[in-house]
């Protein structure tokens, strides 16, 4: 009899199950959530010899340790670490074969901040509206993982991943995010507009999964009212009342009340998930495609 | 009527009140279900419809504003009805506001017919309207830690019920026992928007002060 589970043995400062998401319930207050730096899951899958949509474990800064009950095959990609099992040094970005009860240990990041750990067959925790992902804004899907918990494994498909290492993207020394204008940029002085597109911004040690958060000098607002709540895309830079951009990630809320001076372009947003606190950050106008 | 770009594949459709944000949103769930608008989302708020996920925004943007909407049919959307006890610890604050007793303020709530202009801020919490504007409230000054699900608040002109225990601002104003989120239902959410709401007075446990 096989027990395809993984059991936690470390899970680190932040280590959550994440596939694509769930978006499409937005109108219900429902965020999109799924992995923040969505091409190293997929990645990490396809070596894995799994489907793109197959659940990983995100792991934030000092990744964690599993043990698989019984022979899988693992990769692990996005911020670069060291990789062990049972204590010796593994390839990072590669399927490895682990035994049933050897004890995977994905190091802290070098460089970057979110890891991404496959294990073929997938993490098969039971969906919430098609998704596995856990949405750390509203509390949909399991819930972070902890020291001790077991996790089940799905069935893996037959055959293996042709590639045995692929090239990633570095994390960013500096993180360019390129952004369009609006819909809100009409509320805020021109200056601001020129601030944001030339000056350098900070990411900040607040960052999250529902936002990169940064420093750097505020943004005045031309109309000081209230903005009644309306709709938020991933990527929007909303501008709170302190006046720093905050670029929303994955776990966004749905609508806000702070007005949108731009958008980043979705392409960019990977790198936003592995710019650790104090990269510098540039956000750059560009015209819409 | 301003059509907003948004990055590049969403639009943000700004109106000049809630009333034709509801008629607009009705309308592009009418367009969207006979298979004229291709989109990913259409997320609705209180003055603007968002259509996130278009593969053509310029276009859109130019048609919507180039085309008078109609105004939406009444729709034949069922109610649904919510029963509730108003014992909420800001009832005698709400009745201040309001210029009347606690027994009126639940009076004139569990008279009024709400609709589900949009959600928001949780999963399955719908922001209500449908009370007079004379009954706005102001948000409490210090938002509460733990607001207990079920609970029934006001604040502006929105009237909402936590799904879950959250934090927050509003002013509490009564209880359900109704789920108004459960992931295992289908659908999950009680409330979405265009749902049309009645609250139905329940008897308190204890006398409202």
């Amino acid at each position: 009899m096989t027990d395809r589970a993984l059991v936690v043995v470390r899970a680190g400062a932040l280590t959550t199950v994440q596939d694509r998401g769930r978006p499409g319930h937005a109108h219900l207050g429902v965020p999109r959530s799924g992995a923040l730096d969505g091409p190293a899951a997929a990645l990490a899958n396809r070596l894995a010899g799994n489907p793109p949509d197959a659940a990983v474990l995100e792991t934030t800064l000092n990744g964690c340790s599993v043990r698989p009950r019984s022979a899988v095959t693992v990769a692990v990609a996005g911020a670069p670490c060291r990789v062990t099992v049972d204590g010796r040094p593994v390839a990072w970005g590669a399927p490895v074969r682990v035994r049933a009860g050897s004890v995977v240990d994905v190091g802290a990041a070098t460089s970057g901040v979110r890891a991404y750990l496959a294990v073929s067959g997938g993490v098969a925790v039971e969906p919430v509206l098609g998704s596995r992902s856990t949405d750390l804004l509203s509390g949909l899907g399991p819930a972070p993982v902890t020291d001790g918990a077991v996790l089940p494994l799905g069935t893996p498909r037959e055959g293996h991943a042709h590639v045995d290492v692929a090239p990633q993207p570095a994390p960013p020394d500096e993180l360019v995010l390129r952004v369009t204008p609006g819909p809100r940029d009409d509320w805020f002085t021109p200056a601001a507009v020129r601030t944001l597109t030339s000056r350098t911004y900070r990411v900040s040690s607040a960052s999250n999964r529902i936002g990169l958060r940064t420093t750097g000098p505020p943004l005045e607002r031309a109309r000081p009212e209230e903005l009644p709540s309306e709709g938020l895309v991933l990527g929007a830079v909303q501008v709170p009342p302190d006046g720093t951009p905050v670029v929303f990630l994955a776990d966004h809320p749905t609508t806000g009340g702070y007005p949108v001076i731009a958008v980043v372009r979705p392409t960019d947003l990977p790198a936003a998930a592995q710019a650790t606190p104090g990269t510098p950050v540039r956000f750059i106008a560009v015209r819409r495609r | 009527m301003r059509v907003l770009p948004v990055g590049e594949d969403a639009l943000l459709v700004e109106v000049s009140s809630g009333d034709e944000a509801q008629a607009l949103h009705a309308e592009l769930l009418r367009r969207r279900a006979e298979g004229s608008l291709p989109v990913g989302e259409i997320v609705p708020a209180a003055r603007t419809v968002l259509l996130d996920g278009l593969s053509d925004p310029a276009r859109l943007a130019a048609e919507l504003t180039a085309r008078e909407l109609p105004p939406a049919p009444p729709r034949a959307a069922q109610t649904v009805e919510i029963p509730v006890r108003y014992d909420g610890p800001d009832l005698a604050q709400v009745a201040a506001h309001w210029g009347v007793s606690a027994r009126e303020v639940a009076r004139i709530h569990a008279g009024a017919a709400f609709r589900v202009a949009f959600c928001g801020f949780a999963p399955g919490f719908g922001y209500l309207t449908g009370l007079p504007s004379r009954y706005d409230v102001p948000r409490r000054p210090t938002p509460r830690t733990a607001v207990p699900a079920g609970s029934v608040a006001l604040a502006g002109p929105y009237t909402g019920v936590y799904p879950r225990s959250s934090p927050g601002g509003w002013q509490l104003i009564g209880t359900t026992d109704l789920v108004l989120w459960d992931h295992a239902r289908v659908p999950a959410a009680l409330l979405s928007p265009g749902t049309r709401v009645r609250f139905v007075p329940v008897a308190t446990t204890e006398p409202a002060t």
